[in-house]
């Protein structure tokens, strides 16, 4: 049945044709291969190709840090108590000594200061979900910049947007759970936010915390939805995230001998598997090192949460600083009427903190329902070469920077001597103006560049050399490009506007167009017609400019 | 504009679109920063000049009044007690450079001698907060430290923030930073409420909290940072930027080392 | 054998002379694969020997950096502080551990890459694509097989079934939602009182300074000082301290009666005296960055700013209405008491406020 008992039968089983294995390395390898069917999986993954280039490899610290995340994760829970049950401390950190305080607060205390490692594996835990969420994001705006969310990669990239959304949370209530004093403040927020949500608020907040604030419900559910639910269901996700990037096989760009059906590069076994393998090394080495060198929250200088207590720069983590920006923008609307209230200034904020993340994600799918472009992408986009596209994503990331910026006022108020109401009023005029100004400037950059492109391909690269000619004309030596730059240069296809159907059909008879097909020709003219791209070189002007060259 | 744009590949184009972004980035800068703070009073000049006995009359009169009754310029000083004179001139904030949203601390140019005659003149004009001696403000009970603490993040910390290391207030004012402020001066101004600090009185924070909760300050002044550089003490703000730059950046830095193709034995 | 394929193209390349390219030929053909190119590595033995002593030393010093880790979670106290330029005071514990582990691991890594790089197989091999989407018989025979799935269910036909199973399928996951409810209690009336509703004419509750514990006296309040109370018989210790004091602190200024804009809330206060909620109205900060030569104070998480002279309006900032005050007078001992609750309820707002 098996190989290994039909090999140790010396062949009394006729029914497995297989050659004796060489050696128990593969006799072990052919008993797994019987119950598993690992040479089958292994046959086209073994030898798999991956591309070479660095930013395919953000990514790839992504996982890493993820994993860093779950096996120091695990060794936190094994010290850390989440209960908000109040005791006196009387522990090792002495400026703390007799003060009232939640056993989650005194346990993190524990864990910083009487477990010997502890510390550091607790900033390496924090360390790694800063770097975790700024490489998913950096990750996205890869893939993002590249086109690499095109068909057939649009489920990963939804994969990948809720990975990103769930890291933020997961993170969000990560750092609340050591119920220090900042901490606390930011689930006062959130429990402001809830309140604020129409309708059911004040029900949301009763089930959420067991009662009114704080209550005593909140740390451990928080601890149980940051250390289970959440990253199980991440785990899910990546797994399936990571089946997709495998079956889709990786992107590439374009170059001499990369074409869309083909990919280009190094085989998983040996180059990758030391590659990627010792690339996890090197991400957990480089975050011990900040560990150890860096402080990341240091619970212990806020002091232990109560409601009545603050500290200025009471900022959340840096992925959740786009939000805090959002509601320090938000001048103070409220609408009192029949006996309800809206708390706008904190709803609205709280509307456009989703619409934020969601404008990027569904992108994607408004670019493919504008170009109606059904094929498969695999070589991916020189992010010139899309610059409606490009532009919306510098926009985009202008406006996160602009929320950043608004989320930190008062820091940036403080290390700068400006008045925080006048950053504040920048901010909420340049929430509005930044982006489009960044998305106008890079679409000027992307023209400017995709011409120098053509000229190149055209005129060839500028070698610096000046000639004098025979009648005294100086010029300057352009030299011809090698078949490979031309070829990289031109690979890229570009769509043509799409056209409105015919005002009148075949008979003569008024055609009625829609004002989606209008809005979609209208987007089309803006994407590739003149004031979009510039069209690239084509053979016959390629021909007419290289062979009068010859004549010179 | 032709003429512009057909000199846009001018060697020196970038440099002046440089330049006019630099400009530009200056102007909003002066355009954004509080006002007040540009002009020079010519007035406070003539601070430079000391003088025994006269000092009030020499560095103080032309704000505060002859008699310190208070201008325009400058409150009254009547009942601000000798500890307020001690704070303001010992912290180097008064005699004031230049009005503004805030009259900022620096070097103090008068003497102790001097600062106490000026108390002792200012003391005399009604009675206010005294100048604390040393064991006032000098704590000897060791979980002073523990019990300041919870008072400094009931009172001070919204403020100064929860290491001391101060915060915005509305229009360009702030509270300062306060690792680099003697005991004495952290009980006055406790005492006096300098500027637009409320005052502590006695009647609402006695001496002995007074003086927890400067053995707080100078406790986090002088703790070290058991996990490593404490990035300023400033929070999440300054966590994000350094592990942005100095952990993902030093990743990406690493790919590319990774990703990047071996030099080949010659170039072809 | 995929790259066999693309060395066919190479003939295509004529060199960097473009314009050579026969008349019929497209100028931007594709080149194919350029050629394998060695390292020294692949030529030079000592070189590849060379890269092969740096990988086994960056092992080895991984080795030792895990003896070291080892050595110092043993050799270090855990209070121990040191002074380690440029990081100030540091734990050395902290640190050695922190370098000792990251050397380790980084150095297996740096190994492996290195080895990847010098001394592994750099030839570039092309891999083919195949679409994902099947092809239109593979198509075909799954949507007959589907068909013949579903028919033989009956699930189409037989529309009983298929509208009995569907509503007990919609409904099996209320009993989840149900057994959600005993998360908390129904909000209720709790969200609009706080501890001082207790307090009546007959019966007022004195305000105690949250410094000293000791009831407050109105003389004790000064022009431009700050303090903050809590209501009399609020222990730190009591059991529902963090709920009481996330409703019931409160702060007390005094400005100067002349000073004082809005003179409704003039008249909450005692001579000039006057308590409001130090819960922010925004989402709760305790707000209490009060500035006492403009009144105003601002909130440190979301700046929204309050006029205490004028009621405490909201003058900047997203909050969306004025802190809830609380009425004080004294009593006969000159003690600063409240005879009621705040005069709107405490903290952000909610849907049900009226």
């Amino acid at each position: 049945m098996s190989a290994a008992s039909s090999a140790a039968s010396g062949g009394a089983q006729p029914s497995s044709s297989r050659a004796k294995p060489a050696n128990k390395a593969e006799a072990a390898a052919d008993w797994a291969d019987g119950r598993l069917g690992i040479y089958s999986l292994a046959k086209s993954n073994l030898r798999k190709i991956f591309p070479d280039h660095w930013s395919f490899m953000l990514g790839e610290i992504c996982l890493y840090t993820f994993i860093i995340i779950i096996l120091t994760g695990v060794y936190l829970t094994l010290f850390f108590k989440p209960s908000m049950g109040e005791v006196v401390y009387h522990g090792s950190y002495a400026p703390l000594n007799g003060i009232r305080m939640s056993e989650a607060y005194a346990s993190t205390l524990d864990i910083s200061f009487d477990v010997r490692g502890g510390l550091l594996i607790r900033q390496i835990h924090h360390w790694a979900a800063i770097v975790f969420v700024a490489a998913m994001l950096v990750h996205m705006m890869r893939v993002f910049f590249t086109g690499a969310f095109r068909k057939p990669r649009e489920i990963n990239w939804m994969f990948g947007a809720l990975l990103l959304i769930l890291g933020m949370f997961d993170g969000f209530m990560g750092y609340s759970l050591p119920d220090d004093l900042l901490s606390g403040t930011g689930i006062r927020f959130m429990e402001g936010a809830v309140l604020a949500v129409p309708l059911v608020g004040t029900y949301l907040q009763m089930f959420l915390f067991g009662g009114p604030f704080p209550g005593t419900d909140i740390v451990p559910r928080l601890f149980t939805v940051h250390v289970l639910l959440i990253p199980g269901i991440m785990l899910g996700l990546l797994v399936a995230h990571l089946i997709l990037v495998f079956y889709h096989k990786h992107t590439q760009f374009a170059g001499p001998g990369r074409t869309e059906k083909n990919v280009v590069g190094m085989p998983l076994m040996p180059v990758y598997m030391a590659k990627a393998g010792g690339f996890f090394f090197l991400v957990f080495g480089v975050i011990s090192v900040v560990s150890a060198i860096a402080t990341v929250n240091p619970i212990w200088a806020y002091g232990p949460y109560r409601p009545d207590q603050v500290s200025t720069d009471a900022q959340p983590d840096w992925y959740m600083g786009f939000s805090e920006g959002l509601i320090r923008l938000m001048p103070g609307w409220e609408i009192r009427a029949w006996g309800h209230t809206l708390n706008l200034g904190v709803f609205i904020p709280l509307m456009i903190f989703p619409l934020v993340l969601v404008a990027i994600w569904v992108y994607p799918f408004v670019e493919a329902w504008v170009t109606g472009d059904k094929r498969e992408h695999h070589i991916a986009d020189r992010p010139r070469n899309a610059p409606v596209r490009t532009s919306f994503g510098t926009a985009w990331i202008s406006l996160y920077l602009v929320l950043l910026i608004a989320g930190g006022n008062d820091l940036f108020a403080t290390h700068f001597h400006l008045s925080i109401n006048a950053i504040t009023w920048t901010m909420r005029i340049g929430f509005f103006v930044v982006p489009v100004v960044t998305f106008l400037v890079t679409k000027r950059i992307c023209m400017g560049l995709q011409r120098r492109d053509r000229d190149k391909v055209l005129h060839g690269r500028e070698s610096g050399i000046i000639k004098r000619l025979p009648h005294g004309e100086f010029i300057e030596v352009h030299e011809p490009l090698t078949q490979a730059q031309l070829y990289k240069l031109t690979a890229h296809d570009q769509h043509r506007p799409a056209e409105l159907p015919a005002a009148v059909d075949e008979n003569g008879v008024a055609r009625k167009v829609s004002l989606t097909q209008k809005l979609r020709a209208k987007l089309s003219r803006g994407y590739f017609g003149d004031e979009g791209q510039i069209p690239k070189p084509s053979a016959e002007e390629y021909r007419e400019i290289t062979s009068g060259h010859g004549h010179h | 504009m032709k003429k512009l744009s057909a000199r846009r590949r001018h060697p020196l184009a970038a440099l002046v679109v440089l330049l006019f972004a630099l400009a530009a980035t200056g102007g909003l800068y002066a355009a954004f920063a509080p006002a007040e703070k540009a002009q020079a009073d010519s007035s406070s000049q003539s601070l430079a000049i000391e003088q025994g006995k006269k000092l009030f009359a020499v560095g103080c009169s032309s704000c505060h009044g002859l008699n310190g009754q208070g201008t325009s310029d400058g409150p009254s000083l009547v009942g601000v007690g000798s500890a307020a004179v001690d704070f303001q001139v010992g912290t180097g904030r008064m005699p004031a450079q230049q009005p503004g949203a805030q009259v900022p601390a620096k070097r103090n140019i008068y003497p102790q001698d001097q600062i106490d005659q000026l108390a002792a003149y200012v003391a005399s004009l009604g009675p206010g907060p005294v100048t604390p001696t040393k064991d006032q403000y000098t704590s000897s009970d060791p979980n002073d430290v523990a019990a300041g603490g919870e008072l400094f993040r009931t009172n001070c910390s919204q403020c100064h923030n929860f290491a001391g290391k101060g915060g915005a207030l509305t229009n360009g004012k702030y509270a300062p930073a306060l690792d680099s402020t003697s005991p004495r001066h952290i009980y006055e101004a406790m005492q006096t409420g300098p500027q637009n600090m409320p005052s502590f009185p006695d009647s609402v924070m006695p001496e002995k909290q007074k003086r927890q909760i400067v053995a707080y300050v100078r406790h986090t002044a002088e703790a070290p940072s058991p996990g490593g550089m404490d990035l300023g003490s400033l929070g999440p703000v300054t966590e994000g930027l350094f592990g942005w730059i100095f952990g993902l950046g030093v990743l990406i830095a690493v790919a590319i080392w990774v990703a990047a193709h071996t030099t080949k034995a010659k170039k072809s | 054998m995929s790259q066999d394929m693309s060395e066919e193209n190479l003939p295509e390349r004529h060199g960097s002379e473009g314009h050579e390219v026969e008349p019929h030929a497209d100028p931007f053909a594709d080149p194919g694969l350029p050629p394998h190119e060695v390292r020294r590595t692949d030529i030079d033995e000592r070189a590849a020997r060379r890269a092969e002593r740096q990988v086994a030393l960056l092992f080895t010093v991984s080795m030792i950096a895990t003896i070291a880790f080892i050595a110092s979670y043993v050799a270090f106290d855990i209070d121990k502080i040191v002074f380690i330029w440029p990081f100030g005071h540091v734990s050395i514990l902290n640190f050695a551990l922190g370098i000792t582990l990251g050397v380790a691991l980084f150095c297996i890594g740096a190994g492996a890459v290195h080895w990847a790089r010098t001394l592994m197989s750099d030839v570039e091999v092309a891999d083919e694509r195949h679409p994902i989407e099947a092809s239109d018989e593979v198509r075909a025979k799954v949507i007959a097989d589907f068909k013949q799935g579903a028919d033989e269910s009956a699930f189409g036909r037989r529309k009983l079934l298929r509208t009995t199973l569907i509503g007990s399928m919609a409904l099996v996951p209320l009993s989840g939602v149900v057994l959600l409810r005993d998360l908390g209690p129904l909000p209720e009336k709790k969200l609009e009182h706080t501890g001082w509703d207790k307090a009546t004419p007959a019966s007022p509750i004195k305000l105690v300074s949250m410094n000293t514990d000791e009831p407050l006296k109105a003389e004790d309040i000064q022009v431009g000082s700050l303090v903050f109370a809590k209501p009399q018989g609020l222990a730190e210790s009591a059991e529902n301290f963090q709920e009481a004091i996330a409703t019931d602190a409160v702060m007390l200024v005094r400005i100067a009666p002349q000073d004082i804009k809005d003179r409704a809330s003039g008249k909450l206060g005692f001579d000039g005296i006057l308590a409001y909620s130090k819960i922010c109205t925004h989402v709760g900060c305790p707000i209490s960055l009060y500035e006492q030569q403009t009144h105003h104070v601002l909130c440190p998480c979301h700046q929204s700013t309050f006029d205490l002279s004028d009621g405490a309006r909201v003058i900047f900032g997203p909050a969306g209405h004025p802190l809830p005050q609380l009425a004080i007078k004294t009593d006969t001992d000159g003690n600063l008491i409240a005879t009621g609750d705040f005069n709107a309820p405490v903290g952000p707002s909610y849907w049900e406020r009226a």
